[in-house]
C-alpha cells in the first residue's frame, strides 16, 4: 500500500502542475534545468549545471509552493530580501585559459570560501539587522559558518563599487570558508527533483569535487507584480560550475581529450525531471566559425558541423546556434530513457588550439614587504591580448579610455594608509586626477568596522599595465579574536575588478531561445574578475604561555600550602625528643649522611637503620619532603624561565 | 616547463657590487636602490615556474631553487636541474598540492646569491617604475613576474662534487645572515626523510681541524670514563657519549658558532631568511662520477623522492612552523642545543662582570678617599665621572673607526687591499693620538698621579663591556658567546703591569703575564690571524692586512652585526684594557 502510494504522489504533484498549469500559465510555478559544456583550451572541461525556479507573484497559493522551495521564499518573506547572491566556491578561476570575457565566467568566477551579498527592501535603519538575521539563517540552511559575516566587522555597504548602484546592499565573503558536500547537499534539496532525477543526477560526489574548479551559487530576485494586492515573485537560480579534467590516454600533448558524460562524472542521464519545464544540454564550442553561416538550413551542412574531419559527437544535436564566437549545440534530453542513457560524448579526431575571450586587464594582486611591520598591497592590472578587439572603449575628451572599478574591503587589523595610495600607469607614476575618476574610501574603525576603499580607474586604451599600492600597519588582536589556526595568518578578502563599459554577452543569430539558461546569457552582464586571496602574517602571542603561567601558579599554591600544612602539623614536643635523640648519637651522623649519600647514588631506597625510633623518622621525613619540594620547584621555575626566554 | 602546466616567466637582474652605507646595517632588505647607470653590458636572467595547486586557494608557496650557470655549467649542476625538473614534472600531475610550487633556476653566473636575492626583491617589493634593463636584450620580461602568495619554505638543491664516502652524502646549510637560522622541524623533516628513507648520509659543516685535536681527544675521553663510571653507580644515567661521537659533535658546534658569529650566509638560503621564509640549502653529492649512466637512475630516483617527502611534508602542515624553535645551535644533523641549555653559559660567564665591577668601585672609592685628601666630600659619588668620561672617548673613537671604510672607500683612484689596510691602520692610530692628546685623563701615559684610578676605571670599562655583550646577544647569540670567551677573562684579569713588575711576586707576574698574552690575542687583526691558523688556511704573513680588509669588507657587504660589534665594543674594550694595563699607579 505505502508503495503504491509512493509511486502516486509524483503523479499527483504532476496533475496539480497540470492543473495550474491549465488554470492560468502566469501563475505557475516553473522549473527548468540546464546544463552546458564546454571544452576548455587548456585540455580540460568545464560543466555548468543552471536550475531555474520561479514562483510568480500570486496570492491564491498563501504561503504554500508548489515547486518552490519554502525555506528561500520563507527566507524572503522574513527578510524583505530584494536581491542576493551566495556562493560556495573551492580552487581559482584560471582566468588566462577560462575566459573572463563571457557571461559564464564573469558570473560563475567567484572568491575562494563563501561569498554573500544582498539588497533589502526595508528602511535605511533595518538594512544591518536584516543582514544579521539573514546571515544566521543561511548559516543554518547551508551547514556553513555564514554567521561569521554578522559581525560589523567583516562586511561592508558599497556603494557603486559593487556594480549595483544602491544604498541597502551589504556584501560580505569569508575566504577560509571550506566548501564540501554537506554544503552542496542542501543545496540540492531546494530542487524539486533534488539529485535523484534528470540532469541533477550527475552529480556524482567524488567526481564533481576531484575538479580543478568548484563554485556553487545561489542568486535569488523578487519580481515586482505591479498590481495591487498581490506579492512578488520570487525568482530563484541555482548554478554549479566545474572544471573537471578528462582522463586521457593518448600521450600526445596538443590533442584534446575525448570525454563523454560517462568518462566525466561517471554516470549517465537516464531522463529528464519530470518536474522540470525543459531540460537540456548545451556544449559549446569556441572558436569554430571556419563554416560559412550562410548555408546551415542544408542537411548536409547541419550534419557537417557536428561530424567533421576535426571532431564527432556521439549524438545528433536537435538544434545548432551560433554565436559570436562559437557554436552552440543543444540536446533535449526528453528522449532518452532508461533502455538508452543520454551519453553525450566528444570526439577530438584532430589537434586543435583556440583561446578564449579574455577581460581587457587582467588583475593580480599581491603583498609587498615581509615580516610584522609594514607592508603593502599592489594590485597589478595587465592588458591582455584580446584587449584590442574588445568593444566598449569610450571616447572621452578625445581619448579612448577603459574604466575599471576597484572594490576592495580590508579587515580592521590591517590599518590601511589611504594617503599613500601610488598608481602607476605604464611604469610612470601618476598623480591621482590623472587616472582616478571616482574614489570612496570608508575607513576601518578598531574592533567596530572593516574599511572599505572603491575606485573609478580611466586608462587610455593603450594602457600596457598599470599598478595601484597602498601601504598598511598591521594591528594588534586581543587574544580571544584570535581564529583557531591564527599561526597560518589573517585573509584579506578577494578584490573585485570590474569593468563598467564592457559588458559581456552572447548574442545569438537566431532569435529562438527561450531556455532561461540563454536567455540570462543574452542579457548584458557585468564583466568582472576577482583577485586572488592574500594571507598577512600578523604577530600572534605565544599560546603556550597560559599553561606555561597555570604551572608556575600551581607550583607556588604547592609551596605555600605545603608549608601552610607542615606548620600546623607539626609538634614541638616530638620535635624537642627528636633533637636530644639526635644528640645521643652524634657520631653516628656523618657515616649515617654517607650512606644516604651511596644509597642515592646506586638509586636504592635507604635502609632505615632500626635504632631510629618511627616517630622521629617521620619527622625527619617532612622536612625532607620540603626540601625536595622547594629544589624541584626551584628547578621547575628556572626550566620554565629559560625555556620560554625568546 | 610550460608543457607540464606551469607559468613560466623570465627576470633579469643586475649583478650589484658590494657597496658599503654606514646606516644600511639594520634596515630591511627592501632598501635595495636600483642604480641609475645600468649597463646593458652583463645582467642575469632567472627562469622561474609556478604550479598552481589544483583545488588551492594560492595564499601560500613553497620555493625550489636551483643554481645554474647557463654559460659553463658543469655535470653537477645539469644534473641538480634534472632532479629538480623530474620532481617539478610529478608536482605538476599530483592532486594532493595544497600550496603553490615555485621552482626558480637562478642565473648563478653571478654567484649563488646574488640572482636568488633578486629575484626576491622583486617578487616582494618590486618598483613600478620604469627600469632600464628591461630594455636589454631580445627578452622581453616586463609585466610577466607572477607571484604565488606567501613562501612556507624553501629549498635550494646543489649537486656538488663526488663524495668520499661510500654512500651519497647530503649536507645541510642552514645559517643566514647575523646568525639566524631556519625552523629546526625543516633540518628535522630533511634529516629523517634523508636517513631513515632514502639512505643518505646527512652532515653539516664541521671544523675538521678540531677533529685531529689531540686535547679535545682527551677531554673527550675522560667524558667518556665519567659516563661510564655514572652508569655503573646507577644504570639510569646514561649521560656519557663515545669520544667519537663528543668530537663530531664539537667540531659541528664550533662550525656553527663560527658561521652564525660570522653573520654571512652560507648559501643562497641566506637570502630567504631576510624575508622571515625557512629555507636550508641540500648540498647531495652522488658516489659515483658524473658521466656514469646507471648509477644515476637510482640517485636521481633518491634525490628527487628526498626532496618530494620534504614539500610534501611542508604542503601538508595548516600552520607556520612552530615559532619557537629558532634559536639553537646544531651539534649533528640530528642533535641540538637549545636556547635554554646554551644561554646558562653565556650567562654564568657574563654573570661576573657586574659584580667584579661593583667590588671594584667600591674599593677604587676607599683607594681615592685614602690617598687624596679631596674636599670635595660631597662629590664621592661622581667619582666614576672621570673614568666614564674616558671610556666614552674611546667608545666614540670606536665609533670613528668603523664609519672610515665608508670614507676609505670613497678616496679616489683604485687601491689594492692591503693599500686600504694600510690608511684605514694609520687613520685610525692617529686618530687614536689625537683623542688621547685632546682629552684630559685618557692617555695611559700621562703622569699625573691624581688621574683616575685605575679600579674605578676597570670598573666602568667593564660595566661597558658587560652592556655590549649584552646587546650583542639579543643580536647575534654567537658573536656574544665568542666575543665574551674572549673579552671576559681579559676585562677580569687584566691590572696595571707596573706594581706587578715593581713587586716582582710570582703571582702577580703571571697575572702580567696573562693579561699580555690576552691582550695580544685580543687585537681583532690578531685575531684574525689566529683564526685563519685554526681553519686550516695557514699564516698569510705580509698580505695578513689585504685579507683582513677583504674579511671586514665581506662583513659589511652581508650587513653583519659582528662588524660593528668588533668596531663598537671590542675595540674600545680592547683599548681601555691596554690603558689600565700600562697605567701609571
Amino acid at each position: 500500500m505505502a508503495s503504491l502510494v509512493r509511486s502516486w504522489i509524483p503523479l499527483l504533484i504532476l496533475q496539480s502542475f497540470l492543473v495550474a498549469v491549465a488554470f492560468g500559465s502566469k501563475e505557475a510555478e516553473q522549473f527548468s534545468e540546464a546544463l552546458l559544456l564546454k571544452p576548455l583550451p587548456d585540455r580540460k572541461v568545464l560543466a555548468h549545471f543552471h536550475f531555474e525556479n520561479r514562483a510568480p507573484p500570486s496570492n491564491s497559493h498563501g504561503r504554500h509552493h508548489h515547486l518552490f522551495p519554502k525555506a528561500i521564499s520563507q527566507l524572503v518573506q522574513k527578510f524583505r530580501v530584494k536581491e542576493m547572491e551566495l556562493s560556495f566556491t573551492q580552487g581559482r578561476w584560471n582566468h588566462e585559459h577560462w575566459g573572463g570575457f563571457d557571461p559564464l565566467s564573469s558570473m560563475n568566477a567567484k572568491p575562494v570560501g563563501v561569498e554573500l551579498w544582498a539588497v533589502f527592501d526595508v528602511p535605511q535603519s533595518q538594512v544591518d539587522t536584516s543582514w544579521k538575521n539573514l546571515t544566521h539563517a543561511l548559516s543554518g540552511l547551508f551547514c556553513a559558518s555564514i554567521n561569521f559575516l554578522e559581525s560589523s566587522t567583516s562586511y561592508a555597504a558599497p556603494t557603486w563599487g559593487f556594480g549595483t548602484n544602491s544604498d541597502k546592499l551589504r556584501y560580505g565573503s569569508l575566504p577560509r570558508e571550506a566548501v564540501c558536500t554537506e554544503n552542496l547537499t542542501p543545496w540540492l534539496k531546494l530542487l524539486p527533483c533534488r539529485d535523484k532525477d534528470g540532469i541533477s543526477a550527475l552529480m556524482n560526489r567524488p567526481s564533481v569535487y576531484r575538479g580543478f574548479y568548484h563554485s556553487q551559487r545561489l542568486h535569488l530576485s523578487t519580481v515586482e507584480s505591479g498590481q495591487e494586492g498581490l506579492g512578488s515573485g520570487i525568482v530563484l537560480e541555482q548554478t554549479l560550475t566545474v572544471v573537471l579534467q578528462p582522463e586521457t590516454t593518448s600521450v600526445e600533448t596538443n590533442m584534446q581529450p575525448s570525454w563523454s558524460l560517462s568518462s566525466l562524472f561517471g554516470r549517465k542521464v537516464v531522463g529528464s525531471c519530470v518536474l522540470a519545464k525543459s531540460s537540456n544540454v548545451y556544449l559549446q564550442l569556441e572558436g569554430r566559425l571556419g563554416h560559412e553561416s550562410k548555408n546551415v538550413d542544408t542537411e548536409i551542412e547541419a550534419h557537417k558541423l557536428w561530424k567533421n574531419a576535426d571532431f564527432d559527437l556521439s549524438l545528433k544535436p536537435d538544434r545548432v546556434l551560433r554565436e559570436s564566437s562559437g557554436l552552440l549545440f543543444i540536446f533535449d534530453i526528453d528522449k532518452s530513457s532508461d533502455s538508452e542513457p543520454f551519453d553525450l560524448g566528444l570526439n577530438w579526431k584532430l589537434p586543435s588550439k583556440w583561446s578564449c575571450q579574455q577581460a581587457p586587464l587582467q588583475a593580480s594582486r599581491f603583498l609587498m614587504g615581509s615580516g610584522n611591520e609594514r607592508g603593502a598591497i599592489a594590485i597589478l592590472l595587465k592588458a591582455t591580448e584580446s584587449q584590442e578587439k574588445l568593444p566598449g572603449r569610450e571616447l572621452t575628451d578625445g581619448r579612448c579610455t577603459i574604466k575599471a572599478n576597484i572594490f576592495q574591503i580590508f579587515p580592521w587589523y590591517i590599518k590601511v594608509y589611504y594617503h599613500t595610495l601610488q598608481i602607476f600607469v605604464d611604469q610612470q607614476q601618476k598623480t591621482d586626477s590623472e587616472v582616478l575618476k571616482k574614489i570612496n574610501v570608508s575607513p576601518s574603525t578598531d574592533k567596530v568596522s572593516s574599511g572599505m576603499l572603491e575606485m573609478m580607474l580611466e586608462l587610455p586604451c593603450e594602457v600596457k599595465s598599470a599598478a595601484i599600492s597602498i601601504e598598511y600597519d598591521k594591528g594588534f588582536l586581543h587574544i580571544d579574536e584570535y581564529p583557531p589556526d591564527a599561526n597560518q595568518g589573517f585573509d584579506i578578502p578577494s578584490a573585485l575588478i570590474s569593468f563598467p563599459s564592457h559588458h559581456a554577452s552572447l548574442d545569438f543569430q537566431e532569435e529562438l531561445s527561450k531556455s532561461p539558461l540563454l536567455s540570462s546569457f543574452k542579457e548584458k552582464s557585468l564583466v568582472r574578475s576577482y583577485t586572488e586571496v592574500l594571507l598577512v602574517p600578523l604577530t600572534t602571542p605565544d599560546f603556550s604561555m597560559p599553561y606555561n603561567v597555570i604551572t608556575i601558579t600551581c607550583t607556588i599554591f604547592a609551596l605555600y600550602f605545603g608549608s601552610l600544612l607542615n606548620v600546623l602539623r607539626r609538634r614541638i614536643g616530638e620535635e624537642e625528643r627528636f633533637l636530644k635523640s639526635q644528640a645521643g648519637k652524634k657520631t653516628g651522623g656523618v657515616k649515617q649522611l654517607l650512606l644516604r649519600l651511596t644509597a642515592k647514588i646506586r638509586g636504592r631506597p635507604i635502609e632505615a637503620p632500626s635504632s631510629e625510633s618511627p616517630a622521629a623518622e617521620s619527622s625527619f621525613l617532612s622536612t625532607k619532603l620540603i626540601f625536595k619540594i622547594i629544589l624541584i620547584a626551584g628547578a621547575a621555575a628556572a626550566w620554565q624561565y629559560f625555556s620560554t626566554d625568546k | 616547463m610550460s608543457e607540464m602546466g606551469a607559468e613560466v616567466y623570465y627576470q633579469k637582474f643586475h649583478p650589484e657590487g658590494n657597496q658599503f652605507h654606514p646606516l644600511h646595517f639594520f634596515s630591511g632588505p627592501d632598501s635595495y636602490t636600483l642604480l641609475d647607470n645600468v649597463s646593458c653590458a652583463s645582467y642575469g636572467v632567472n627562469v622561474a615556474g609556478i604550479i598552481r595547486a589544483p583545488r588551492g586557494d594560492g595564499k601560500e608557496s613553497i620555493v625550489l631553487v636551483t643554481p645554474y650557470d647557463f654559460i659553463n655549467g658543469g655535470d653537477y649542476e645539469a644534473l641538480s636541474l634534472g632532479i629538480t625538473g623530474t620532481l617539478f614534472s610529478l608536482l605538476a600531475r599530483v592532486t594532493w598540492l595544497s600550496k603553490d610550487i615555485i621552482w626558480l633556476v637562478a642565473d648563478s653566473r653571478y654567484g649563488d646569491y646574488r640572482p636568488v636575492a633578486a629575484w626576491l626583491t622583486e617578487y616582494h617589493s618590486p618598483s613600478f617604475k620604469d627600469s632600464d634593463l628591461l630594455k636589454c636584450g631580445e627578452l622581453n620580461t616586463a609585466d610577466k613576474f607572477r607571484r604565488a602568495g606567501t613562501m612556507a619554505a624553501a629549498l635550494v638543491l646543489k649537486v656538488d662534487g663526488r663524495s668520499e664516502r661510500f654512500e651519497d652524502t647530503l649536507s645541510i646549510y642552514a645559517e643566514a645572515s647575523n646568525g639566524q637560522m631556519p625552523n629546526l622541524d625543516l633540518i628535522n623533516v630533511v634529516n629523517y626523510l634523508a636517513v631513515h628513507r632514502q639512505g643518505f648520509y646527512v652532515k653539516v659543516e664541521k671544523v675538521v681541524s678540531l677533529l685531529s685535536s689531540s686535547w679535545l681527544k682527551i677531554i673527550g675521553e675522560i667524558f667518556e670514563a665519567v659516563g661510564k663510571l655514572a652508569h655503573t653507580l646507577n644504570p639510569d644515567w646514561n649521560f656519557g657519549i663515545p669520544t667519537a661521537d663528543y668530537l663530531e659533535g664539537s667540531a659541528t658546534l664550533a662550525s656553527s658558532l663560527y658561521s652564525q658569529a660570522l653573520g654571512i650566509p652560507t648559501g643562497p638560503h641566506g637570502a630567504f631568511r631576510d624575508y622571515q621564509v625557512d629555507a636550508i640549502t641540500l648540498k647531495v653529492s652522488p658516489r659515483f662520477p658524473p658521466d656514469s649512466k646507471t648509477r644515476q637512475h637510482d640517485f636521481f630516483l633518491r634525490g628527487a623522492k628526498l626532496l618530494e617527502g620534504t614539500i610534501r611534508s611542508v604542503n601538508n602542515l595548516l600552520e607556520k612552523f612552530h615559532q619557537s624553535f629558532f634559536l639553537y645551535l646544531l651539534t649533528s644533523p640530528s642533535k641540538f642545543i637549545s636556547v635554554g641549555v646554551y644561554m646558562i653559559a653565556f650567562a654564568l660567564l657574563v654573570a661576573s662582570l657586574p659584580m667584579v665591577a661593583a667590588s671594584l668601585y667600591i674599593d677604587g672609592c676607599k683607594a681615592l678617599n685614602n690617598s687624596t685628601l679631596n674636599p670635595a666630600g660631597n662629590f664621592k659619588s661622581w667619582k666614576w665621572l672621570d673614568a666614564a668620561k674616558q671610556v666614552f672617548a674611546l667608545h666614540l673613537f670606536g665609533l670613528i673607526v668603523t664609519l672610515l671604510p665608508y670614507f676609505i672607500c670613497q678616496v679616489p683612484g683604485q687601491h689594492s687591499p692591503s693599500n686600504r689596510s694600510i690608511m684605514w691602520g694609520t687613520t685610525s692610530s692617529s686618530l687614536l693620538l689625537i683623542t688621547f692628546a685632546t682629552i684630559p685623563g685618557c692617555s695611559p701615559f700621562s703622569s699625573r698621579r691624581h688621574g683616575t684610578n685605575w679600579a674605578v676605571l676597570k670598573s666602568v670599562t667593564i660595566s661597558a663591556a658587560f652592556i655590549g655583550l649584552c646587546l650583542m646577544s639579543i643580536i647575534n647569540f654567537a658573536t656574544a658567546e665568542i666575543g665574551a670567551l674572549l673579552l671576559v677573562p681579559t676585562c677580569l684579569i687584566v691590572q696595571p703591569i707596573k706594581p706587578a713588575l715593581r713587586s716582582r711576586r710570582i703571582k702577580s707576574l703571571l697575572g702580567a703575564f696573562c693579561s699580555m698574552v690576552l691582550l695580544t690575542i685580543g687585537f681583532p687583526v690578531m685575531l684574525f690571524a689566529i683564526s685563519k691558523g685554526l681553519f686550516g688556511e695557514g699564516l698569510v704573513g705580509l698580505s695578513l692586512g689585504g685579507e683582513f680588509w677583504t674579511w671586514l669588507e665581506s662583513l659589511w657587504a652581508w650587513k653583519s652585526a659582528t662588524y660593528l660589534y668588533i668596531g663598537m665594543v671590542h675595540l674600545p674594550c680592547w683599548l681601555l684594557c691596554l690603558c689600565i694595563l700600562f697605567h701609571p699607579s
